[in-house]
């Protein structure tokens, strides 16, 4: 079984955000870059396939050079190979989805993992986009994971509970918390990672279908009341702002 | 032909899903501005229910229906959206991001080789083409997303866009259903007990956090949010604490994304991994017994104090004072 898991660098969420000078990006002074922890439980259940019933696992991530740190934590992880797609995986999912399906076409993989959405950007879009620009299967927002010869059953967060979604591999699984608890590099994963290489691949060049015009940041929020008196007359104090102030009932 | 904005519906039990109502007024405030025609798109193993979609503004109701949609497969369900904007010429599709809508519409744009945007909480037509406004970087930037493409495909957040009526002609179409060979289909739903509404689209929510010291105590929360006509989330904090609250109940960024009127956080901090579930929310209040806590810097009406003493006064206080939303 082949595992292909694609990995998204992205902000971390503590980062402040300052917008570029161009007014539409993020300015990249002081922004520390993480793998989106979406992107950990699907890396995570790629490797506890491998060690189940055997499985290669190659990584791969969009972008530049800086992305390296993403692959060689995967392969400290126990990723078996890295491919660095070069191109830009910060833009738009549509283009980065026909990256990855452009490489990963002809390349025989059994189940291709990754996170529900990239943090920060929250777009959940690339995963299913991928699934059909490659013409196979999806299930999203994954909490349980179960394959079978040549099919898989997957477990779906939906609004009230879950549902099982059911299908033929090769399918586009995207991860989402529960799926997992990820492990965290050994010493020995670190070691073995340094002598391995990360292949580079030029992405097939891909049409864009949205981008961001503008980022700004929020308004402020105006400065909260603090609610004086006992607990009692917090609670009336409270209720009656809220109908009166706010009218919410 | 007057280029349409259509609407994917969900219909759930022969009603509308509430989110579908807002995407379908927001789609009817959108068509307005640039002189579109509006429909409204159902599909499943029977559409029954779907002339509500009138009521709503829907110029033209299109149904798919057949066997081959009984459950929900999102490539047959993607072809069905596609087929549908390529043959009324649509230029923008709309659906709510649900749970079906966020796994349907971007496969959709995919196969008309569209952009889409994600969970926006802003539309408006610039210059003939559809602008979208979506939160990002856990709700610390807005980001205004443009298309590319000719066809343009978003989600709408749910609870964000008011469902309004506006009546309309609604004539009704029916459309082909493509050949069922599906890559992938849900086989079952494991629905939560309670049959109250998804975090998502609550209008009304309270939440816990560590401070609840243990899960039994969200009892307390439970007779708050019954009273209030809501329902009850959590921080990651208590839902990793081995309480036994299912991960469903969690807000934030690796749990729901909720914009709900009312939000009152109970012993929750403010990490900005919550706050990124919640920020959207329009009243904010947090009742927690220390002042410096980061939630204060974001809530509306802050309480300092034992949410043990607290809670249950606002549920005393709320029903004497008889409230309880709409
Ligand atoms: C990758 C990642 C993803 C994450 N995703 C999420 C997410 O989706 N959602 C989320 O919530 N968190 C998430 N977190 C965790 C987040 O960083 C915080 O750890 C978490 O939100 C803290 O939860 P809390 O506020 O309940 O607990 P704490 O930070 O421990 O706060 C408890 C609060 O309760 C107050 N308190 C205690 N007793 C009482 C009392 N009797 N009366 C009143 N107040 C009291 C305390 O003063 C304190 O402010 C994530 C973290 C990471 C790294």
């Amino acid at each position: 079984m082949k595992i292909l898991v694609a990995l998204k660098q992205v902000p971390d969420t503590e980062t402040k955000i300052k917008v570029a000078a161009d007014g539409r990006s993020l300015d990249p002074a002081d922004v520390k870059w993480i793998t989106s922890p979406y992107d950990e439980y699907a890396l995570e259940e790629a490797i506890r396939i491998k060690e189940g019933k055997g499985a290669e696992v190659v990584a791969l991530s969009v972008g530049g050079d800086s992305v390296k740190e993403v692959l060689k934590n995967a392969l400290a992880l126990g990723a078996d190979t890295a491919v660095l797609l070069k191109g830009d995986g910060q833009g738009d999912a549509f283009a980065v989805a026909q990256m990855i399906a452009a490489y990963a076409k002809d390349k025989g993989f059994d189940l291709i993992l990754c996170g529900n959405k990239g943090l920060g950007g929250d777009n959940a879009a690339m995963g299913p986009m991928l699934a059909e620009l490659m013409g196979i299967g999806q299930a999203n927002v994954v909490v349980k994971l179960e394959l079978g010869e040549g099919t898989f059953k997957a477990e779906r967060e939906i609004e009230g509970g879950t549902e099982i979604v059911e299908g033929a591999l090769p399918a586009v699984i995207t991860a989402q918390k529960g799926l997992n608890e990820p492990r965290y590099a050994s010493l020995k994963g670190i070691m073995a990672a340094k002598k391995k290489t990360i292949e580079e691949v030029e992405a097939t060049p891909a049409t864009t279908g949205a981008q961001i015009s503008a980022l700004a940041l929020p308004p402020e929020r105006p400065a909260g009341r603090k609610l004086e008196g006992d607990a009692a007359a917090q609670a009336q104090a409270l209720l009656q702002a809220l109908k009166d102030e706010a009218k919410v009932f | 032909m007057t280029s349409m904005i259509l609407v994917f519906c969900e219909l759930k039990d022969g009603q509308i899903r509430k989110p579908s109502l807002e995407a379908l007024s927001e789609g009817r405030r959108l068509a307005d501005a640039a002189g579109k025609q509006l429909g409204a798109l159902f599909a499943g193993a029977s559409c029954s229910g779907s002339a509500e979609a009138a009521k709503y503004g829907a110029d033209v109701i299109l149904t798919a229906e057949g066997p081959a949609l009984t459950s929900y497969s999102s490539d047959v369900f993607a072809a069905v959206l596609a087929d549908a904007v390529k043959s009324k010429g649509a230029t923008v599709l709309l659906a709510a991001a649900t749970a079906v809508g966020k796994d349907v519409a971007p496969r959709a744009a995919a196969r008309l080789g569209a952009g889409y945007a994600s969970d926006v909480t802003g539309l408006s037509m610039v210059d003939g083409k559809l602008q979208a406004v979506r939160p990002v970087y856990a709700g610390k930037a807005f980001a205004t997303t443009s298309f590319a493409s000719g066809v343009q495909v978003a989600t709408t957040r749910p609870n964000v866009f008011p469902a309004a009526e506006k009546a309309a002609a609604g004539t009704t179409e029916t459309l082909a259903v493509p050949a069922s060979d599906f890559k992938s289909v849900v086989k079952e739903i494991l629905a939560k007990a309670s049959g109250k509404v998804d975090l998502s689209e609550a209008n009304v929510i309270v939440s816990g956090g560590r401070g609840m010291k243990d899960g039994a105590n969200f009892k307390i929360l439970e007779e708050l949010a019954d009273a209030l006509g809501g329902v009850v989330g959590a921080s990651r904090a208590a839902v990793d604490a081995g309480w036994g609250l299912p991960h469903s109940m969690q807000v934030g960024q690796t749990g729901k994304v909720v914009s709900p009127t009312l939000y009152i956080a109970c012993g929750i901090s403010g990490a900005i991994q919550h706050i990124a579930g919640m920020s959207g929310s329009k009243f904010i209040v947090a009742i927690n017994k220390d002042p410096e806590a980061p939630i204060f810097k974001l809530a509306d009406y802050g309480i300092v104090g034992d949410l043990f003493e607290v809670v249950p006064e606002l549920t005393k206080a709320a029903k004497t004072m008889g409230i309880g939303t709409n």
